[in-house]
């Protein structure tokens, strides 16, 4: 099994979620982040005070699938959360060593 | 005696204008604020109008406009003490300054120019100040500061009023006093942690946007009330807005060739400053003075918040900046614009010569002097004795979770609650 997990654009979340779902994705965990990447933060200007902003909102989308469907989710998050811009965002692929269901009890692909 | 009921339905109205404001006051600055510190920063502007409310009709009315005390001009007796004797005229207004309304509709009218001094202090202090030690500075300096410099200019037989100074509306007595006290509180109280190196982002400038919107609207009744008379107040209401909307633009003129953008910040702060700035002179000048007072104070205060970096004092939300040059800037330049045609009164430019503009600077520098020593040795006082600062865990937690034990916003249901809404979005047939 596989965790992918995505860094993306807040206001791509709704494209991203469509697509994931179109493409069969039954289940994420979405949570609000903060960080920079190449396009680092940016500055705010307030009663002539400049403000380095270093930490820009993101949005971190997590998805746990079977090995054989993680090269097809990571093309679909890249296809929806692209603006073709810096700051786009990021997605990687881990190894899961266990699974459970916790209403249930079952283990491993069977709790996918 | 006679009152005339246009002008005291119009004071009466222009109190209520002026109440306003304070409530506006404080979402104007709980918008600059962080998060963590909205409530508390709310709190603080409600509490005077409950302070003060009481305060003013018990004490502080009657030191500021009650009988003279000892004939120097320098405080009311308590004759006025608990609104008694109030079937007398207010001491002073005789002549071409005779009262037309009832003394109370006059009260309650100046009762809200000493809330709404006292709010603007929260300004300073913002982020950092505990809130019972808030309550006891703003008793004692209600007493000791705001109270005195209204009789000094406010009424006729103040000795700043003696001595020929003109304030229509509180240039010294609500901007100067305020700016230059809240500049006293802000160096007694020392700076918030991690200023100026850390990020104190505005949490909500659409707040601080109604805010202003609210200074702008009951501005008419400070100031455009002021004239005690419905039918002598159109030009002091036209003023406020002429002023107010080029400052305005003035402001973010600044912003523009100095930092590439026009900000929502600054305009709003740029009206404020306006309104600020026209306050003294609104009764005195005409449209053109009016328009050159705020252009002027638009591009001194735009300039002016920079000067609590080079002082290092964490002046927070800008009172001295945006109320103290604000103030200085109309005082002076009435000295300049004065026209008889609007009041009586002729200034440097209108061929009065130099002898006005010396009476607003002989009241600017006294007003601040004794704002800034005596706020400061109230603050010092109440550090020495209760203390002032909040420590430094609850500093950190926010003032809103350690002096309230509440939070502006509770963002974990918010996102929830989010999620919950997009989970109805389902079509009508799969919930039967």
């Amino acid at each position: 099994m596989k965790l992918v997990t995505a860094i993306v654009k807040p206001f791509r979340l709704g494209d991203v979620k469509d697509a994931l779902q179109g493409a069969g994705v039954v289940g994420m965990t979405v949570s609000e982040v903060q960080g920079f990447g190449r396009q680092r933060g940016h500055t705010e200007v307030y009663r002539g005070a400049e403000y380095q902003v270093d930490f820009v909102p993101k949005v971190r989308v997590e998805v746990v699938c079977d090995d054989a469907d993680a090269e097809g989710i990571v093309e679909v998050i890249v296809g929806s959360a692209g603006t073709g811009k810096i700051g786009d965002g990021k997605v990687w692929v881990v190894a899961v060593d266990e699974l459970a269901r916790i209403r249930t009890g079952q283990r491993g692909r069977d709790a996918l | 005696m006679h009152y005339d009921s246009g002008d005291t339905a119009w004071v009466l109205a222009s109190a209520a204008l002026v109440a306003f404001m304070t409530p506006g006051l404080a979402l104007f600055y709980a918008g600059m604020v962080r998060r963590k510190n909205v409530l508390a920063m709310l709190m603080q502007n409600f509490v005077v109008m409950a302070v003060v409310g009481v305060l003013w009709v018990w004490v502080t009315y009657s030191v500021a406009f009650g009988p003279d005390w000892g004939g120097a001009g320098l405080l009311g007796t308590l004759h006025f003490a608990g609104l008694t004797h109030l079937h007398q005229a207010v001491p002073g207004f005789t002549g071409r300054q005779a009262q037309t309304i009832p003394p109370v509709a006059f009260v309650i009218f100046q009762m809200m120019f000493a809330v709404i001094t006292a709010a603007l202090l929260s300004g300073s202090a913002a982020d950092r100040m505990k809130f019972s030690a808030f309550v006891v500075f703003i008793v004692a300096w209600s007493v000791l500061v705001y109270a005195p410099i209204a009789h000094w200019v406010f009424s006729p037989n103040g000795w700043l009023a003696r001595a020929g100074t003109e304030d229509f509306a509180g240039g010294t007595v609500v901007e100067i006093t305020s700016g230059v006290s809240g500049a006293a509180l802000a160096l007694v109280l020392g700076r918030r942690r991690g200023w100026p190196q850390d990020l104190m982002r505005p949490h909500n400038v659409p707040l601080t946007v109604l805010g202003a919107g609210i200074l702008w609207f009951g501005w008419f009744g400070f100031n455009a009330g002021s004239a005690l008379s419905a039918t002598g107040a159109g030009q002091a209401f036209v003023n406020t807005n002429t002023a107010t909307a080029a400052a305005l633009l003035s402001w973010i003129a600044v912003e523009k060739l100095r930092n590439g953008r026009p900000t929502t910040l600054g305009a709003v702060s740029g009206a404020v400053a306006g309104a600020v700035a026209i306050t003294p002179a609104c009764g005195f000048v005409d449209t053109a003075g009016a328009t050159v007072i705020g252009a002027v104070a638009g591009v001194a205060c735009a300039l002016g918040v920079r000067l609590k970096y080079r002082l290092r004092v964490d002046d927070s939300l800008d009172v001295l900046a945006v109320h103290g040059i604000g103030g200085l800037t109309g005082m002076i330049l009435l000295g300049l614009f004065a026209t008889a045609t609007v009041r009586g009164v002729n200034g440097l430019f209108h061929g009065g010569g130099a002898t006005l503009l010396g009476h607003q600077g002989l009241a600017v520098v006294c007003v601040a002097a004794y704002a800034f020593a005596a706020t400061a040795l109230v603050a010092w006082v109440i550090r020495a004795t209760i203390g002032l600062r909040v420590s430094a865990d609850d500093e950190q937690a926010g003032l809103d979770l350690s002096q309230h034990e509440e939070s502006a916003y509770d963002l974990e249901s918010a996102f929830g609650g989010s999620q919950r809404v997009a989970a109805t979005h389902q079509p009508p047939g799969e919930h039967t």
